[in-house]
């Protein structure tokens, strides 16, 4: 529990004598009273430039190297409690992300080739970002919400916002979030980033998020982003009389 | 949640439906229950100046849960993620529950430990403390820094208290930190304070311009309604103007990226631009307008020792102004080509031409948004009178989808800070305490002797903060804000607090950092645990009715007013009173007169408590506790006091409006509708001001009237030409640019700027302890550009240390996400508790508005 501490510590702020005694003077809930999703058995987030599954698992030596340089407390070997082949890196984006550390100092310091010593950190693929439950996102309920988006290191590019018109309201516009794995690394942080009590978006291994097309139908020549922004019939455009028409009809207010 | 998605879009559209047909919401859709037992009852989100409604959900005295209020007109159903967690920030573990007070060996000690006490002891020891104080120095040793988070009641008894009571000036709220140069600005241009437009011109507008507005995080609900009114007309077009890259321009069609200062440069360019291409609107200029302009040497609001500010000759007197003919105005903007605002902003020409294109365009509609990049700015009266000039120039203002919009940061700055005047020089409804028939007409209204108001304007917020170092104030109450982390150079002021000969009360809910710093702090109830109201930026005034109690010992802020009030006889304050530096007709020099005997006179007791003469008058207390409007709904205030303290300010305060363009409704008014925009007059609100048809104080066939009475005589030619009063114009002024107080250089060779992020509030103090947004923006980022960073050996998420000349903080490199500043440029957010960013900023100020510059200064960054 310790460990985990000191690990969540990061995500408070800077460590330093005097944080640690202001939060001790305020008493304050520096660390996080929220349920962590389970587990996510076989396919766990594993540090940047893994093999693919299968080969990271028959490559990987367990030696821990990667989760001693990784300097944000991300990683962790897996214990036997945790539904993740035992000793194996891995991590749990809801409870610590990967901060993407240019020079990719876990991959860097594994011996073995399971991670890519090479790899550039945008290039990582430790999973995809999904927004598994639009119905609950609060984006999509019209709120302005996108902590993912904002959250996100290569926001604009790993995760976009769609505006659309919010039909309910008749003068409010959406903003959807739209994740996109051509950039997106895995990285969690828009994950840890979600306030809802369960995450709505979540990072899932790739083989799991991405469906595939059949060649037989192509898409060359099509933009496949989808802009949102074609024009609608403007609710309340110079309609001054209607304003009016709303002045007066507040005359059940008494007269002061 | 419970109610399932399509049901929700059902009712908000039969909700939006009914209301834009006009029908009165029924009375039990403002406050029912629940199948499930959970009492719902309107009110409005405690955050941003936007004013979103909110129904609060309250089951067994705890608030439950909360939804967007569909029927608000503002969000109609909608919330930003902080709205949402409205239900969670009163629940903080770390609520402060008991009066606590800094004692060694069982006494008030200053260098003591903070020990819980009783009401009595507290208010004891605060008492004695004052008396300390003010036996010594009289009402200028009293410093008071309020809020723009009070409600409307709390601003109120405050400034009452304070000015008629103590007869004291040295009151200013954090507002001053917020929008002082927009009311500046509006009292030099207009004569009255508050815009004239409303929300509803992003409906009819063809163009947004943010300048120095970072609206997609700090107003969330508002700009989803510019991006609904460009995803839904064709000719709207956004423009993003601003020092860094912010989320704005993920929206907008152009981005212009500007160095810090010369906003003042492309704004005289865009004058002149729309004088040489026909974009002004001669009828208008003609018949409403006057052109003016004013002393330029008017230094950085820094303290008179500093370099810079030597040789500014109208230190002092940065305000004053004068008329000038249309030549004069046109040939004062002729150096500002865009070629040369090109050259001072780093723009490139054809952008700025783009934008001078627009306002130049006479068949386009135009609101300009703007917010802190304006206001915190070194000119920002100037920046806020060149958008007007703007403005007026080409006819584009109090016309709908046409405005100039100082968009509030807080829930009440409008409707608490400006209009009950908590200002170091006003009184409510835009009197000022200098001026004699203002003082005049509030000694009537308030039933005090003549005289018993000070006519010295008193000691604005850095001032106090000054002063509170020099040792000249030495009784310092801050209330429903966070001084000790917001100010501008702060470790000088916590320094001040803790080692000097002083005694600091502070009012909260949360151990901030003030409250750390603070002697004794006063546990508050928060928003639902109170009855208030609040006014947002477009000048609508919302009610709301307590609904839960507060935990532990914690009162109200108007219970701290109204208790402290209690223990102050009037004998010991509307005796004589040493005044230093008064100057002034009908009063002895250096002091306050002796109003006791014509107090007795009008039937006071010299022993009578400043609660007994001010707030429990016959008047005040006729306002009975229970009271119908109630529907069940607890005052845990009015219990204590036994009679309707916030029906009865209100009624008391709204008087000082009636019939000069002020007009507030009465309060029961309000428990039925959603806001009301002022003025309200024969029951209506006013959509509008200055515009025939709209305002009700602007006559048949006068077309347009600006009215303001403020300032409206001014010299002819220059500063010594002869006064000529111009009722009912506006003046279009001429302002040029004028250098930044700090600069980077060599060594101090980066800008910073602060601001602030969409997940947290101001300093952070209730955001911070939703665990939820706590995680979702844990910490403050250093935003710089990655060459900036290459250049310092740092990479992102590296540790660096922020220093300048006044301190330094440590926090991680971000070097791609929301905010990408230019090369020279670093943006911090301020909410950190633990990335006290306010140890670098300078002091520096605009010197008519006396507010902050946060957005520039000098720094340098290195590896940690």
């Amino acid at each position: 529990m310790g460990g985990a501490t000191s690990r969540r510590a990061f995500l408070t702020g800077v460590i330093s004598p005097r944080s640690v005694a202001l939060a001790a003077v305020g008493g304050l809930a520096w660390t996080y009273a929220l349920d962590l999703p389970g587990a996510r058995g076989a396919a766990p987030c594993r540090p940047p430039g893994a093999l693919a599954e299968g080969d990271f698992l028959a490559t990987c030596l367990r030696c821990g190297r990667c989760v001693q340089a990784c300097p944000f407390g991300t990683l962790d070997l897996a214990t036997p409690a945790d539904d993740v082949v035992t000793g194996t890196p891995w991590f749990e984006p809801r409870d610590v992300p990967c901060f993407m550390c240019e020079d990719v100092p876990c991959a860097a310091a594994c011996p073995s080739g399971a991670l890519d010593g090479d790899v550039a950190i945008g290039d990582s693929r430790m999973g995809l970002a999904v927004l598994t439950d639009r119905e609950n996102c609060l984006a999509y309920l019209g709120l302005r919400c996108e902590a993912c988006y904002r959250a996100c290191p290569v926001i604009g590019d790993a995760i976009t916002l769609e505006y659309e018109v919010n039909e309910q309201t008749g003068r409010h516009a959406r903003f959807l979030p739209e994740v996109h794995a051509s950039a997106c690394t895995g990285c969690g942080m828009c994950e840890h980033a979600c306030v809802m009590e369960q995450p709505a978006i979540r990072v899932l291994p790739p083989g799991l998020a991405r469906g595939s097309l059949g060649d037989h139908y192509r898409f060359e020549g099509f933009s496949r982003t989808i802009t949102g922004r074609e024009s609608l019939t403007p609710p309340l455009d110079g309609d001054i009389d209607r304003v009016l028409e709303a002045m007066d009809d507040l005359s059940g207010i008494e007269d002061p | 949640m419970t109610q399932s998605r399509r049901d929700f879009v059902k009712t908000a559209v039969a909700a939006s439906v009914a209301s834009s047909l006009g029908f009165p919401a029924a009375k039990d859709a403002l406050a029912s229950v629940d199948g499930d037992g959970v009492r719902w009852d309107k009110s409005v989100c405690r955050f941003c100046g936007v004013g979103c409604g909110v129904m609060i959900g309250t089951r067994d005295d705890k608030l439950v849960a909360v939804k967007g209020d569909p029927e608000a007109p503002v969000n109609r159903g909608l919330n930003c993620v902080k709205g949402y967690f409205n239900a969670k920030i009163m629940y903080g573990e770390d609520r402060l529950t008991k009066p606590l007070l800094r004692k060694k060996g069982g006494k008030f000690h200053k260098q003591g430990r903070f020990e819980p006490v009783s009401w009595d002891e507290a208010f004891d020891v605060m008492a004695a403390q004052f008396r300390k104080a003010y036996k010594k120095g009289g009402p200028a040793a009293l410093g008071l820094f309020g809020s723009g988070q009070y409600t409307i009641d709390e601003g109120y008894a405050a400034a009452k208290l304070w000015k008629a009571g103590l007869r004291s000036n040295n009151i200013d709220p954090n507002a001053r930190h917020c929008m002082a140069s927009a009311v500046a600005a509006f009292i030099q241009t207009f004569g009255i304070d508050e815009p004239s437009g409303n929300y509803d011109d992003i409906e009819f507008t063809d163009t947004v311009v943010t300048w120095g507005a970072n609206m997609a995080e700090c107003h969330p609900i508002l700009w989803s309604r510019v991006t609904d009114r460009k995803l839904t007309h064709d000719k709207m077009t956004v423009v993003n103007l601003s020092t860094y890259t912010n989320r704005c321009s993920d929206l907008a069609d152009h981005e212009l990226i500007f160095k810090p200062q010369t906003d003042l440069a492309i704004l005289c360019a865009i004058a002149k631009y729309m004088l040489d291409h026909g974009g002004v609107d001669q009828e208008f200029v003609d018949e409403h307008c006057i052109f003016a302009t004013g002393v330029t040497d008017i230094g950085y609001g820094l303290e008179a020792d500093h370099p810079r500010e030597r040789g500014q000759k109208s230190r002092g007197k940065a305000g004053a102004h004068w008329s000038i003919t249309f030549d004069d105005y046109e040939k004062m903007l002729e150096p500002y080509t865009l070629e040369y605002a090109s050259e001072l902003s780093g723009v490139p020409v054809e952008k700025l031409e783009i934008l001078a294109k627009l306002y130049a365009d006479r068949d386009r509609k135009i609101v300009s948004f703007w917010t802190m990049g304006f206001n915190q700015h070194t000119r920002g009266t100037w920046v806020n009178e060149l958008m007007y000039a703007v403005h007026l120039l080409g006819g584009r203002y109090s016309k709908p989808g046409d405005t100039a919009f100082s968009l509030t940061g807080q829930p009440s700055a409008c409707g608490t800070a400006r209009e009950v005047g908590v200002f170091a020089h006003r009184l409510p409804a835009d009197m000022v305490v200098k001026a004699k028939p203002h003082r005049d007409k509030s000694e009537k209204l308030w039933n005090l002797p003549t005289n018993t108001l000070n006519p010295k304007v008193g000691t604005h917020a850095v001032k106090m903060m000054r002063e509170l170092r020099d040792g000249k104030i030495k009784f310092y109450w801050a209330m429903v804000t966070n001084p000790f982390q917001d100010f501008a150079n702060m470790h000088e002021w916590v320094k001040a607090a803790r080692e000097g000969d002083n005694f600091i009360v502070v009012s909260d809910c949360y151990p901030t950092v003030s409250a750390k710093v603070a002697d004794l702090v006063l546990p508050a109830a928060m928003i639902y645990e109170k009855w208030g109201a609040y006014g947002n930026a477009e000048r609508r005034t919302q009610h709301w009715r307590q609904q839960v109690p507060a935990p532990g010992e914690a009162t109200g802020d108007l219970w701290h007013l109204l208790e402290f009030a209690k223990r102050i006889k009037i004998k010991e304050v509307w005796k004589e009173q040493p005044l230093p530096g008064l100057e002034m007709d009908g009063f002895e020099d250096g002091k306050l007169p002796d109003v006791l005997d014509e107090a007795k006179a009008l039937g006071y007791d010299p022993n009578q408590s400043l609660y007994d003469a001010l707030f429990a008058t016959e008047t005040l207390t006729s306002y009975a506790w229970p009271d119908p409007i109630a529907n069940g709904h607890r005052n845990d205030i009015a219990e204590h006091f036994g009679w309707f303290v916030q029906k009865g300010l209100w009624e008391e305060y709204r008087q000082f409006g009636i019939g000069n363009g002020h007009d507030l409704a009465d309060f029961d008014t309000y428990h039925g509708v959603r806001g009301l925009r002022w003025p309200v007059v024969g029951g209506r609100e006013t959509h509008w001001r200055f515009a025939e048809g709209y305002d009700p104080y602007v006559k048949p066939g006068e077309g347009f009237n600006f009215y303001g009475k403020a300032l409206k005589a001014i010299p002819q030619g220059g500063p010594g030409g002869e006064k000529k009063k111009h009722p009912g114009k506006a003046k279009i002024f001429f302002r040029p640019y004028a250098e930044p107080a700090e600069i980077p250089d060599e060594e101090w060779d980066l800008w910073l700027c602060t601001g602030r992020v969409l997940e947290h509030w101001h300093s952070g103090s209730m955001t911070k302890r939703v665990a939820e947004l706590n995680r979702a923006v844990p910490y403050a980022l250093i935003y710089m550009h990655p060459s900036d960073a290459d250049k310092r050996g740092l990479k992102r998420n590296d540790l660096a240390v922020v220093e300048s000349r006044r301190g330094s903080v440590q926090a991680r490199v971000e070097t791609t996400g929301r905010n990408r500043p230019p090369r020279g440029l670093i943006f911090v957010p301020w909410f950190d508790e633990n990335v006290l960013i306010n140890k670098l900023t300078l002091d520096a100020t605009c010197p008519i508005s006396k507010e902050t510059d946060y957005k520039k200064c000098a720094v340098k960054v290195r590896k940690a």
